[in-house]
């Protein structure tokens, strides 16, 4: 072969060798063209990400566990039906140790590192005021499962949701008709002297007077308390109902306590399940509770007309008849609180699929779809009941249930309506700017 | 120690730090951008804590209560009476004066362990007080500081105090006003006095030094510190709440204060700086990340005893202070 007839004569042709390297690269870059569609296509089908912010260590540990239980088993069941806009869900969970600064360091975490598109999941009233102003301020949006009544009182900002579980302030308000038409009109109410337990106070005196009755003595238990003895003379001798929420270790100690100093000729009792999550009510010292009443979201124990997706639902989390996880019944769940988690799901499910979600960009757009939301039917994507949403306050309203403990057991002996829970709103957050 | 080290070298090394964190402003990723910015604040936090327990050898566990005072003191007028951020800024780093004042001429009759004890028992006062008056502090659930309610109005500028970058270099001016005041302070007279009352009370009393007033002072700047670290992190996070008070946040400063270096200028930046970042790796891949935080306490009482700024100091650079 001669020089003349070389095949590729770069000299001849004013080819140099660094256009005749951008041809190839160029070639290379079009020969990848399909796998830049691919790509694209990848985009569009690539997992929604939601930053679970969970309670794994700190003082919310029990519930944290099966708050992600829960959660895993929505999360399943939506990406088996296709996911969010035929795009699956992926959670990735961070510990916030039960505490607010961390709290807030992991919602910037979810934002700016992993680049999650919302954060869900949150329990505790003080993670959820601590993380709060983070999440506004980053612009994620924040769906809490807290039962607080932080976010319907307009003290947050519009990027937190409530719209799985009502708040405490609806629940206290929804039992005191039946308070005081089945057990008593004189209460006396045992609560713990932090933000929690002024929910409580604040709110159930007034629904109760409003029932014809009155809160005769109200006694705030500092959290520190151990011993409760000293406090139960202070119970007045013509209390007909005893409302108790504890919450926290010290719940058995209260339970023995009150049983020694009653003995049989006791108030009659209204509590709070809160107190007793994820412990069983057989344990030992907790016989006094017999006959007596407690609030439930959603009963512990399986009853005898729960609806098929109720039923459906307890299958799914893997809970049995008694609430405890099947294949231990001694791990006893936290029913009445984690059906949040799931129902909030479905809730952002609708809210994405409303506003054509693609990514971060439509934040915005996914917080004015999820306040135009007004109602969730029951049935499997909402199991504990059918719901009413207010897009104002960014908080749900629902069904309580008010059970009675018989043989070892939490039977369901009414259930209220919704609007027996509904006050009047103290707030409007779709005033905020995006 | 080496009281007479080169000055120059010794400021150059300071405003070399500060010039580093006002340059990481412009390179950091968005998360550890964040993330620098709170944990400069609460190293400004262990940077107080320092001055009591590095230099002056009094061991406080109850140093949060000082925090709290700041943060509690900028944020309730802040959301109570609408106080600009000024204002509450000033209000909070007042408050911490009050605690610390009262706090030090009560808590300074004792000594040692008595110390630790009656300040742990302080903190836990105030830690209960801020429960108690739950109407205005809505306890441990806290307080939201609004977003409109942290911008400062200089002229026709507003300073948003919420924003990525103000934050971040708001928090450089006062880790740096705090830096550069400790190192002047340590190399002080009064901060010798301090070293002296920390190795010999007895012997720096019979010199005929006030120990009373020096470490009252001492306890007061402390105080001060940590309360402007509180105010700050009030105003610049927007969160109000108990848990600050509660007595985890009277050990951590001590921790990462050990995990720096006690009685070094730059030990708590890095101990707290270190900390974050154990607790925020670990606990990616396990729930038991204590115990890793636990790992590497064990390890520092082994090979370094002084903490990491403190062993280097002892073993190759000298002159740090």
């Amino acid at each position: 072969m001669t020089e003349d007839n070389r095949f590729f004569d770069l000299g001849k042709t004013g080819l140099t060798r660094r256009t005749a390297l951008k041809g190839l690269a160029a070639g290379a870059g079009l020969m990848a063209a399909p796998g830049f569609v691919r790509y694209s296509q990848a985009q569009s089908s690539a997992p929604i990400k939601i930053g679970f912010q969970a309670h794994r260590t700190g003082i919310g540990a029990a519930y944290g566990r099966w708050y992600e239980k829960t959660t895993n088993a929505a999360v399943k069941l939506i990406n088996d039906a296709g996911g969010i806009n035929g795009r699956p869900i992926e959670i990735i969970v961070e510990d916030d140790g039960t505490d607010p600064k961390r709290g807030a360091e992991v919602v910037g975490k979810f934002a700016s590192q992993h680049k999650t598109d919302i954060v869900f999941g949150t329990l505790f009233s003080h993670v959820v005021v601590g993380s709060a102003p983070t999440a506004g301020e980053l612009k994620i949006p924040y769906y809490v499962v807290s039962e607080g009544y932080h976010v319907a009182s307009g003290k947050l900002n519009r990027w937190v949701f409530q719209p799985g579980i009502t708040d405490v302030r609806a629940q206290v308000t929804s039992v005191a008709p039946w308070i005081a038409a089945n057990i008593g009109k004189k209460v006396t109410m045992i609560y713990p002297d932090y933000a929690f337990g002024y929910d409580h106070r604040d709110y159930f005196a007034p629904a109760i007077k409003a029932q014809g009755g009155d809160v005769i003595a109200q006694i705030p238990i500092p959290p520190t308390e151990s011993s409760f003895t000293k406090y139960l003379p202070q119970i007045p001798a013509d209390t007909e109902v005893l409302y108790h929420v504890m919450v926290g270790p010290g719940v058995l100690t209260f339970v023995k306590e009150l049983g020694e100093f009653y003995g049989s000729n006791k108030p009659q009792l209204f509590g709070f399940i809160d107190s007793l999550e994820a412990v069983d009510i057989n344990s030992p010292g907790l016989e006094f509770l017999d006959g007596s009443h407690f609030w439930e979201g959603s009963p512990r124990y399986a009853q005898a007309n729960d609806s098929e997706a109720q039923k459906a639902y307890r299958a799914a989390v893997g809970i049995d008849d008694n609430g405890a996880s099947v294949g231990d019944a001694k791990d006893v769940s936290t029913a009445a609180h984690m059906f949040g988690c799931w129902e909030t799901l479905y809730v952002i499910k609708k809210a994405m699929e409303d506003s054509g979600y693609k990514g971060p960009e439509d934040r915005a757009k996914l917080v004015e779809a999820t306040e135009a939301l007004t109602e969730f039917k029951e049935g499997p994507e909402h199991p504990q009941g059918d719901k009413i949403f207010n897009g104002k306050i960014h908080q749900v309203f629902g069904h309580q249930n008010i059970s009675k403990v018989e043989g070892g057991k939490l039977k369901v002996v009414h259930r209220t309506s919704i609007e027996d829970g509904m006050y009047e709103p103290e707030a409007d957050y779709t005033t905020q700017p995006l | 120690m080496n009281w007479e080290g080169p000055t120059a070298k010794v400021y150059a090394l300071h405003v070399a730090v500060v010039a580093l964190l006002v340059g990481l402003n412009f390179a950091l990723p968005e998360y550890h951008h964040g993330v620098l910015a709170r944990v400069l604040v609460l190293a400004v936090f262990a940077m107080g804590y320092n001055v009591l327990f590095g230099y002056a050898g009094l061991l406080s566990l109850g140093h949060a209560m000082f925090f709290a005072a700041g943060l509690y003191g900028a944020g309730l007028p802040l959301y109570h009476l609408g106080w600009g951020v000024p204002a509450a800024f000033g209000a909070g780093i007042a408050a911490g004066f009050v605690a610390s004042l009262i706090i030090g001429l009560l808590a300074l009759r004792t000594s040692g362990v008595a110390f630790m004890i009656v300040t742990m028992m302080f903190a836990q006062v105030f830690y209960l007080t801020t429960l108690y008056f739950g109407e205005w502090t809505r306890g441990d659930e806290g307080l939201v500081l609004q977003q409109q309610a942290r911008q400062v109005t200089l002229g026709a500028q507003t300073l948003d105090l919420t924003s990525p970058a103000t934050r971040y270099l708001l928090a450089v001016a006062l880790f740096a006003i705090v830096l550069l005041a400790s190192v002047a302070l340590v190399r002080s007279r009064h901060g010798r006095v301090l070293v002296a009352i920390r190795e010999n009370e007895e012997r720096t009393r019979m010199l005929g030094y006030d120990t009373f007033a020096n470490k009252l002072a001492a306890v007061v700047t402390s105080g001060v510190i940590c309360a402007a670290a509180g105010a700050a992190y009030a105003l610049l996070f927007g969160y109000v709440g108990s848990t600050f008070a509660s007595v985890q946040y009277s050990i951590l400063p001590l921790l990462w204060v050990l995990l720096g270096g006690a009685a070094t200028t730059l030990g708590p930046l890095i101990g707290t700086l270190f900390m974050y970042y154990v607790i925020d790796i670990a606990s990616g891949y396990t729930s038991a990340y204590m115990l890793v935080v636990g790992a590497v306490l064990i390890l520092l009482v082994l090979f370094f005893r002084k903490g990491v700024l403190g062993t280097v100091r002892e073993r190759w650079v000298g002159w740090l202070p």
